[in-house]
């Protein structure tokens, strides 16, 4: 195991430069297995310059012969992107959730295809550098040309694990010159629940398959020991087959090009293109923030679910701008919860920090390491977006995605007032993956897991000049697809009676509105064996704000009817083909159904034919004033059924003709200059506010993580269970207990034993209780 | 000088004051937090998201829980525009949300040596080309140049 630099500090101040020889050699000779490496996974910047890439670009490089090289790797890797998205077997690889980048001979990414998701841009580095590290020189592993490496652990390095990698060496003369790779959502990993992000882990062990970079192909040829382990790792062996072998068609497409790249410019010229493109993103990026202004800008969120029960954890950031500085501080963060599937390894939330980077604030540069590499990230491990090595991950999406929110959010502050803008001022993009999970046996008798493309359909933040747009794409993918239903029915075994249905007042409300999202009924049929997950949170708390004056995203229930089977009422009934959330709820329509609303982290439940499933698909923030909404914009809303009468009186203060729609334009206006005048009568000075709102510590009885305000985001509240009874604690990070939570069914147990007691007293009923 | 710093902000490098865009009132020091400058109300948040399905019947209604989640509306105090929104726990203090280095943001236009007013917009595209003048000077705010 590899130490840390926290575990060598005492030993340095105590041991001479003689005795640490002895001990590293020991520790050198006596290796127990190469763990995740913190000097590779803590370490986002580029790699420096090496002797050979010094010496090739020595020889001169000419912009133009570069931005040729460039041109050609980005045509390639695009070819080698639609490669995989037409012939992936996966879900994911289908509707864009994939990327296919080449990197430098250590691992920087040098250039992404331009679709696909960019957060691989800043992950990819580690595993490539753990290699180069570890197994380059390693007798019984070596690199060769024709190898290729596998992994999927993001503990050394992914997005999430859900997500599988094939990274392939390009050699000349037995020496490495760059690499190629392609990394695909694959879903299913052999997790404790099926579909590759289980939201019910409660161990890294219940992760699923946990592969450190591993030589899965070996000079060309595709190991089946190893294959063979990986698929009997994992719920779909046929999913992994077919996946390894895409991903390895599609590099080696990307290496015929290089090699004809290097055939035409030289090696010199076109390792030098690589090295270049690294490093002039970097300094590109350190002169866009010297644009930017100088001072701090914070963003608080807070997220309502450990996706077992509801808690409150701070995800804190304090982003500063210093001339060429850009600090990220993490300080305040809720600490890890070592029981929970939410945490993220910080490298994964970096990459969600370079999502919003590249895609929302300056979408115009290379996607390469050097996007991130300037900016500084203060970030204390064992927080829940910094998670330490014994922490489960499975759901890491619920932490680092708020790393993107973090910064996509806070940069509208950061950009307004600068006179060049490389994107437009926009509000907070959707943040939860609102979809649903799936496993069981097809209607063609075959186990697997994985996901709807719903995910992809997140609404889209106001702009501050336009509504958001409705379910326009994920927000770590700008092109990624929400899929063809129908296809998808022919290969699993449910149904999505309503889909794609947009849901009235689920909007971010603003002078522009956020993108709206959609609802989604589901019902499994034909299978022996099926069964449904959700994954996210904001069941309680907005998961995302609104911008300047404008309203955040509702929050999302899921609804269930278990107990009937819609397809035999459907049939005796068609008229009962009127499906929708509110409906269905509210009505309770089917005798005999049991009705549940529920928060939206569900663990595998199975789904007996015919019981209905319903989520919606998230709102994109609202922008800027309500009372600033063109009333006309309003009266369109409220025609097409997106918006309810009470928000348009209530919150928009419009006057419409119910008839026919027409605004009421001069009643409008006396009614939003009344609406004015009783915010002010209404509102409190900010510093008599404070004195009644603001509270020393939170609710006795909100089980909250995580720094309290902002002026000792050194200090952290936690719940934990040491003895009987929950109990609150502050600290420093490293000082509080360590937190687990116990199960929720053993704590509702509990509480039905003390009701029962307490009505056999009431009673006077004598019951011998024997444990 | 004046720099837009938000939809409804602008520094005024000159008074180093927080300045209301759609009325000019004045906030308050522009090197501290304009939120001193402006009236806030707890609101309930389930008043701006309408649970959607029966809160007497289910837990879960697409409205926010106001047990975890209160949004705290800003205003100016002269013109009543709702220059931001906070989404918080119930008694958790207010985000200083921004807090700028007012002399390096005049040295930075006195660098650019022009009038921020007139080059800010809304980034790329000809719909993001705004005017950033106040409105009560009787500009037309947000018309296309």
């Amino acid at each position: 195991m590899t130490l840390t630099t926290n575990d060598t500090g005492n030993a340095q101040e105590i041991l001479s430069a003689q005795e640490q020889q002895w001990v590293d050699k020991f520790m050198d000779e006596t290796t127990l297995f190469l763990g995740p490496d913190p000097e590779i996974m803590r370490n986002h910047q580029i790699h420096e310059r090496t002797a050979y890439e010094d010496e090739c670009i020595s020889k001169g490089v000419s912009p133009l012969e570069t931005d040729r090289i460039r041109k050609r790797l980005a045509g390639s890797l695009d070819e080698a992107f639609e490669m995989c998205e037409s012939m992936g077997a996966a879900p994911g690889a289908k509707w864009a959730d994939l990327s296919v980048a080449v990197y430098t001979a250590e691992g920087d990414v040098t250039y992404l295809s331009n679709r696909g998701v960019i957060a691989f841009s800043a992950v990819l580095h580690h595993p490539i550098r753990y290699i180069m590290k570890n197994w380059k020189d390693e007798p019984t592993v070596g690199i060769n040309p024709g190898d290729g490496f596998f992994h999927n652990d993001s503990r050394y390095g992914m997005v999430h694990n859900t997500d599988q990698s094939m990274l392939v060496p390009v050699m000349r003369d037995g020496q490495i010159i760059a690499w190629v790779g392609a990394t695909i959502h694959e879903g299913e990993n052999g997790a404790c629940e099926p579909g590759g992000m289980p939201s019910g882990s409660e161990t890294p062990f219940d992760d699923g398959l946990r592969a450190s970079p591993i030589k899965i192909v070996e000079r060309g040829h595709l190991r089946r020991d190893l294959l063979t382990f990986l698929q009997h790792s994992t719920r779909d062996p046929k999913l992994m087959l077919a996946d390894i072998k895409v991903k390895m068609g599609a590099v080696r497409r990307v290496i015929e090009s290089v090699d004809r790249i290097i055939e035409e410019v030289g090696q010199e010229s076109f390792v030098a293109a690589l090295r270049v493109t690294v490093e002039n993103v970097e300094a590109e990026v350190r002169r866009r923030i010297k644009e930017l202004p100088d001072g701090t800008v914070t963003f608080n969120q807070f997220v309502d679910s450990t996706l077992k029960e509801n808690i409150l954890i701070k995800f804190a950031c304090k982003i500063t701008v210093k001339g060429e500085r850009l600090i990220v501080d993490l300080t305040g963060t809720g600490p890890e919860i070592l029981n929970r599937a939410i945490n993220s390894p910080l490298g994964s939330t970096k990459a969600f920090m370079t999502q919003a980077i590249l895609s929302y604030w300056w979408p115009d540069l290379p996607r390469s390491t050097g996007a991130l590499s300037p900016i500084e990230v203060i970030s204390e491990e064992h927080s829940w977006a910094d998670a330490g090595y014994d922490a489960p991950v499975g759901q890491s999406l619920q932490g680092s995605f708020r790393g993107f929110s973090a910064l996509q959010t806070a940069y509208a502050k950061l950009q307004f007032s600068t006179p060049k803008k490389y994107s437009n001022v926009i509000a907070p993009w959707f943040n939860q993956i609102n979809d649903f999970l799936w496993g069981g046996t097809t209607q063609h008798g075959e186990q697997v897991g994985n996901l709807c493309a719903d995910l992809n359909g997140m609404g889209g933040g106001a702009k501050a000049f336009r509504d958001g747009e409705d379910a326009v794409a994920p927000l770590f993918c700008a092109m990624a697809d929400i899929a063809e239903q129908e296809v998808m029915e022919e290969e699993v075994p449910f149904l999505q009676l309503v889909s794609k249905r947009l849901v009235r007042d689920n909007q971010g409300f603003g002078k522009y509105r956020g993108g709206m999202g959609y609802e989604m009924i589901v019902a499994s049929r034909g299978t022996p064996n099926w069964g449904f997950m959700t994954v996210t949170s904001g069941s309680k708390f907005s998961s995302i704000t609104g911008m300047f004056g404008g309203y955040g995203c509702p929050t999302y229930p899921l609804s269930i009817v278990k107990g009937i089977n819609i397809y035999d009422i459907i049939r005796k009934d068609p008229s009962q083909f009127d499906l929708s959330i509110e409906r269905i709820m509210n009505e309770q329509p089917y005798e005999g159904g049991s009705y549940q609303s529920a928060h939206m982290g569900l663990q595998f439940d199975v789904a007996k034919e015919g019981e209905l499933y319903m989520i919606s698909q998230g709102s994109g923030g609202g922008y800027g004033d309500v009372l600033e909404r063109d009333p006309e914009l309003v009266a369109a809303d409220l025609q097409l059924d997106r918006i309810s009468a009470q928000v348009a009186t209530d919150l928009y203060a419009v006057v419409w003709n119910p008839e026919t729609f027409v605004v009421d334009v001069q009643a409008t206006e006396a009614a939003r200059a009344e609406a004015r005048k009783r915010r002010i009568a209404r509102g409190t000075p900010f510093r008599e506010f404070i004195k009644g709102f603001v509270t020393e510590e939170p609710p006795a009885d909100l089980l909250y993580y995580g720094s309290w305000g902002q002026d000792n985001d050194e200090e952290v509240f936690a719940t934990h269970w040491g003895g009987q009874e929950p109990q609150r604690v502050k600290g420093k990070l490293s000082e509080i207990p360590l937190v687990m939570i116990p199960d929720r069914r053993v704590l509702k147990i509990e509480a039905q034993d003390k009701r029962i007691r307490e009505l056999e007293a009431k009673y006077g009923e004598t019951v011998v209780h024997k444990s | 000088m004046r720099v837009p710093m938000t939809e409804y902000l602008y520094i005024d490098l000159s008074t180093e004051q927080w300045v209301c865009r759609p009325c000019g009132h004045n906030l308050g020091d522009a090197r501290g937090s304009y939120k001193e400058g402006t009236l806030v109300f707890d609101r309930d948040p389930r008043e701006i998201h309408p649970p959607i399905i029966d809160p007497e019947k289910y837990e879960f209604t697409f409205s926010p829980d106001p047990a975890f989640c209160r949004i705290l509306e800003y205003c100016c105090p002269k013109c009543g525009t709702q220059m931001e929104t906070e989404y918080l726990p119930p008694g958790h203090p207010p985000t200083i949300d921004m807090i700028w280095d007012i002399d390096a943001l005049r040295t930075q236009w006195e660098e650019r040596g022009e009038d921020p007013e007139l080059v800010v917009d809304y980034g790329p595209g000809e719909n993001a080309v705004t005017d950033m003048r106040s409105t009560h000077e009787g500009h037309h705010n947000h018309s296309h140049r």
